[in-house]
């Protein structure tokens, strides 16, 4: 097939954009195959298992621009399609031709000395560098880049403690400071409910039930999913924890995390036993053996999201009574039974958020036994994303191998999109389970994406005698950007089941393929 | 410094690296964001990023702070003098009957570009080693030549710089610190030796700057005693000079101070209505007279420990060199010497270019040239681009330097100072390089220039420097 492959020498453009760009010249025309990427050793390697790489390419550094084309034309269209791929590269500029263009965080923080905060998604292995740089000039960071190293993400917030700093991340998704979210997170009511996250959708679910119980969030801070581990022990949540302490605009303090080290959960625990202000926990997947350490400390513990942001709500002054709490449609489950052959007896989750998946599945684990994931920590029963389901599968598609080299699939829902239709003409499964995650950084149209796929399948089971269920999730709120009314109609336009938060999805879907005695 | 509580009781204000989504959604919210434009540090290379990021150790990040205050303090307060023109054998430091300097960083005969090779022929010729550039070119392959950079000679020579025993030097004293620097006198345009030119009219005009042009400079400045350059030279800034390319001003001030002590001395009538004519038949006959000025004022900052200042940039039409004040003056970090972009004379293409050559880049170190571009708009025609893109290369340059020197302004940035110690950090943090702004020669040996535009150092030559100056202070 006519291929074309250009280097552009010293030409860096970020990651986000090249993966943006690579998509576009994707659906050019004729054109089979399209990379814009940096030179890194990483995407060289990835470019010689495709069979593209060239002495020019082997040759480029890090600094360096590849593009290629492969196309299924004639040589000319080869041609003319590097061309589209060379023109997709002129950004709209910036600003005024007067604005004045920083390269540095030091530059820019000199210029502006009222900034307090330098957000840094750059590829991970400059991302320490550059929080470095925030830290020497004085800055908050918030550090969305993930692969950083374990001693340099210790380092920097070792560091940012002695500071009176904080190093949010790295891998941190979301972020809410002073009213404004970062990164991934939604549109919510400001309030006085202050959450220290260590997961991103935990922290998007966590301040949307608060959202949606009619209370608000002070600050959000985020952490990182590696702070709560032994080697980091904590350090970000437990200054985040202080950090509230002290903030005249918080009065509830709530945490969020996937399951923790227990001696670094401990910790967490100790330091909100000794806050004045209410606290409440969340630690998804916690034992009995945590659920006790928080009982001898007096601090609310939860492994679900859903009761742990009501028990937030409450400790902040709402009377339960006057609460809609979205309890589980009981009739709604026996009208899914009913449809449902002895067969179809297997959940299917394909989630873009890990905590949501997280949820979930530990929800199915409390019923049964056969539950395989790609974040299992079981072994025995740890999936690879390619592998083909087994029983009851739930695959994180925000993790690591879906997305090397490919956007977040709450940007692009490709490698979903791809598996749900294996799923979906899979006669043992009985529910097919999604989220949909809205706000800030996310598709402005995430069920839209996924509609067409969801419709035909639906239509491809109903000729084959079968009836597909499919429960969506969306976890939004109303102010979020992509308008959240809208884009429950659409799913339950389609005949997909809408549940109204993460732990009711975990709960129907699990109750949907209940059977005989476990029903 | 904002702590944690600061960021509570205070509207966000974000600095936004990598994702520009990142930084559109920030500001759809109405909190105020600065987007960098940003390229991975040390041109991406791990080795680099990692030596970067332990001279950001703050003990260590003082030491070289003090010590590049010093190497800008010495740049920034140095006051070169013209004090004389003379013979380089007379005043050169380490010139013999059989040296040729040359530019940029070392270099043997046998690897110099077409250009130098033209030049240096041409001037064995001169100096009557050789009696045609053939037999030049087999005595100076022989090994009985010493060549060396100007720039170990306390010298400077605009593009091929090829400098020998005869020829008549501009001596400038750097007064508060006492140290000399030489460069030879403009040939002004267009074929040149310099250039690489080297037939019968070129070495007829070298020898008559040697015997009419330059003994009437050297009265006349017996007469002058001094002129003070520094201050000529910031007249000539605020009067639409960059000092580099653009000298108009400059040779104008320059021929008006010499004038009179010309008129005085005692050559005939027709000699000093001859260098008055050669002085306006081009503008750039006060050229290599920033040099020097530039060359004394940055010695000066020279073997500081612990700097990270640039204290040279030149080359070589091969190599780009560079030297750094706190790794010595004896040490060379170089690169490949570049292509020029810009606009060439009728006739010639891009194929003709010979790479980046000359110590003119001494301009650019000391922070004026392509550094104070902004002072000179009317240059755009000359090296391509828009004003306006020449008023952002002198903004630009603050991001790679330590700081701004008061006594040369800039009229249009608001009397801001030019931008004043590179400092390779930061060049390898931003991937910013020195613009530099020069003249084009051909790439053989006996045509001279043909054209003129922007250029920068190859970033290798920072990488190198990088190290170096780790492996010696981390």
């Amino acid at each position: 097939m006519p291929t074309r492959s250009l280097i552009k020498k010293n030409k860096y453009i970020d990651s986000v954009s090249l993966m943006a760009i690579s998509t576009k010249a994707a659906a050019l025309d004729g054109v089979v195959n399209a990379v814009a990427a940096m030179a890194t050793p990483m995407n060289k390697d990835v470019l010689a298992n495709q069979g593209l790489i060239t002495d020019d390419i082997a040759e480029a550094t890090p600094g360096d621009l590849i593009l290629i084309v492969v196309t299924s034309g004639d040589e000319a269209g080869a041609d003319a399609a590097m061309n589209g791929l060379i023109a997709l590269l002129d950004r709209e500029p910036t600003g005024q031709a007067s604005e004045i263009v920083h390269h540095t965080i030091a530059a820019a923080a000199a210029a502006r000395p009222d900034a307090n905060i330098a957000v840094i998604s750059v590829n991970g292995q400059y991302a320490a560098h550059e929080a470095g740089k925030a830290l020497d000039a004085g800055l908050n960071v918030m550090l969305f880049s993930d692969n950083v190293p374990l001693a340099d993400e210790i380092a920097l917030k070792r560091r940012a403690h002695d500071a009176g700093l904080m190093v949010m991340g790295p891998d941190c998704g979301t972020a809410i400071i002073g009213g404004v979210s970062l990164c991934f997170a939604n549109k919510v009511r400001r309030g006085r409910i202050g959450i220290v996250a260590a997961s991103g959708t935990g922290a998007q679910e966590m301040s949307v039930r608060i959202h949606d119980f009619g209370a608000g969030v002070s600050e959000l801070i985020g952490t990182g999913g590696r702070d709560l581990s032994a080697e980091v022990g904590a350090i970000m949540m437990l200054d985040g924890i202080a950090a509230l302490d002290t903030d005249p605009g918080t009065d509830v303090i709530a945490v969020i995390s996937k399951p923790p080290a227990v001696a670094v959960a401990e910790k967490v625990l100790d330091r909100l036993a000794a806050s004045e202000k209410p606290a409440v926990a969340c630690f998804l997947g916690a034992g009995p053996e945590l659920m006790k350490a928080a009982e001898v400390r007096g601090v609310q513990l939860f492994n679900r999201t859903k009761p742990a942001a009501l028990a937030a709500v409450i400790a902040g002054g709402a009377r339960e009574v006057e609460l809609d709490l979205h309890e589980i449609n009981r009739p709604l489950i026996e009208e899914v039974r009913a449809k449902l052959t002895p067969e179809q007896r297997y959940i299917r989750g394909l989630f873009c958020g890990g905590t949501l998946c997280d949820e979930t599945m530990f929800l199915a684990l409390e019923k049964f036994g056969d539950v395989y994931s790609n974040i299992q920590k079981d072994p025995a029963k740890r999936l690879k994303g390619s592998d083909p389901s087994r029983a009851h599968t739930f695959l994180d598609f925000g993790e690591d191998e879906f997305t090397n080299g490919k956007p977040h699939p709450m940007i692009d829902p490709s490698n979903r999109i791809e598996r749900f239709k294996a799923e979906a003409a899979d006669p043992e499964v009985g529910v097919i389970v999604m989220d949909f995650v809205l706000g800030y950084g996310s598709n402005p149209d995430p069920v839209g994406v996924m509609l067409p796929t969801i419709v035909e399948a639906k239509d491809a089971a109903a000729k084959a005698g079968r009836h597909l269920e499919v429960l969506g999730y969306v976890l939004g709120t109303d102010r979020d950007e992509q308008g959240f009314d809208a884009q429950v109609k659409k799913l339950t336009d389609a005949g997909v089941t809408w549940a109204s938060s993460s732990t009711n999805t975990g709960l129907l879907a699990r109750e949907f393929v209940s059977k005989g005695e476990n029903a | 410094m904002s702590t944690v509580v600061d960021l509570f009781s205070q509207p966000l204000s974000a600095i936004n690296v990598g994702a520009e989504m990142f930084a559109d959604d920030i500001k759809a919210q109405g909190a105020p964001v600065t987007h960098l434009d940003w390229t991975p540090p040390g041109g991406g290379r791990p080795d680099v990023i990692a030596v970067l990021t332990a001279l950001s150790r703050s003990d260590l990040a003082v030491k070289i702070a003090d010590a590049n205050a010093e190497a800008v303090e010495r740049i920034i307060t140095s006051q070169p003098v013209l004090v004389g023109y003379a013979p380089a054998i007379d005043v050169v430091p380490g010139m013999t009957r059989k040296t040729i300097l040359h530019a940029g960083p070392p270099i043997e005969f046998k690897d110099m570009a077409g250009t130098m090779v033209g030049a240096v022929t041409g001037a064995l010729v001169f100096e009557g080693l050789a009696d045609n550039v053939d037999e030049a070119y087999d005595l100076a392959a022989s090994g009985e030549i010493t060549f060396s950079p100007c720039h170990e000679h306390q010298t400077v020579g605009s593009m091929a710089g090829v400098t020998s025993a005869s020829m008549f030097m501009h001596v400038v004293e750097n007064r508060p610190y006492g140290n000399y620097a030489y460069t030879n006198l403009s040939e002004q345009l267009a074929k040149i030796l310099r250039m690489g030119a080297n037939d019968q009219s070129v070495i007829d005009r070298l020898k008559w700057m040697r015997d009419v042009f330059g003994p009437i400079l050297r009265d006349a400045m017996v007469s002058a005693k001094e002129i003070d350059l520094r201050m000529m030279l910031a007249q000539a800034l605020q009067m639409g000079d960059e000092a580099h390319n653009r000298n108009n001003a400059g040779t104008t001030l320059l021929i008006q101070a010499l004038a009179p002590h010309i008129l005085d001395s005692d050559f005939s009538t027709k000699d000093k209505q001859d260098v008055f004519n050669f002085v306006a038949s081009s503008d750039y006959f006060s050229g290599p007279t920033w040099m020097a000025c530039a060359k004394a004022a940055v010695d000066s900052a020279h073997d500081i420990d612990y700097s990270t200042v640039v204290t040279t940039m030149c080359r070589n039409g091969v190599e780009f060199g560079i030297r750094i004040s706190g790794l010595g003056q004896s040490r060379w970090f170089t690169g490949p010497a570049q292509y020029i972009e810009g606009p060439l004379f009728p006739g010639f293409t891009k194929e003709d270019r010979g790479r980046d050559i000359g110590d003119s880049a001494i301009t650019e170190t000391y922070g004026i040239g392509g550094f104070a571009m902004a002072c000179a708009p009317a240059i755009v025609p000359l090296v391509g681009g828009t004003v306006e893109e020449a008023i952002d290369y002198s903004r630009q340059m603050l991001e790679i330097t330590t700081t701004t020197n008061p006594n040369l302004t800039i009229p249009i940035l608001a009397f801001r100072g030019t931008a004043t110690g590179i400092d390779i950090r930061k060049v390898e943090e931003t991937g910013i390089l020195p613009l530099i702004n020069t003249a084009i020669a051909h790439k053989d040996a006996g045509i001279g220039m043909i054209g003129a535009g922007l250029t920068h150092p190859p970033i290798e030559a920072f990488h190198a420097a990088t190290l170096a100056f780790a492996a010696k202070y981390c």
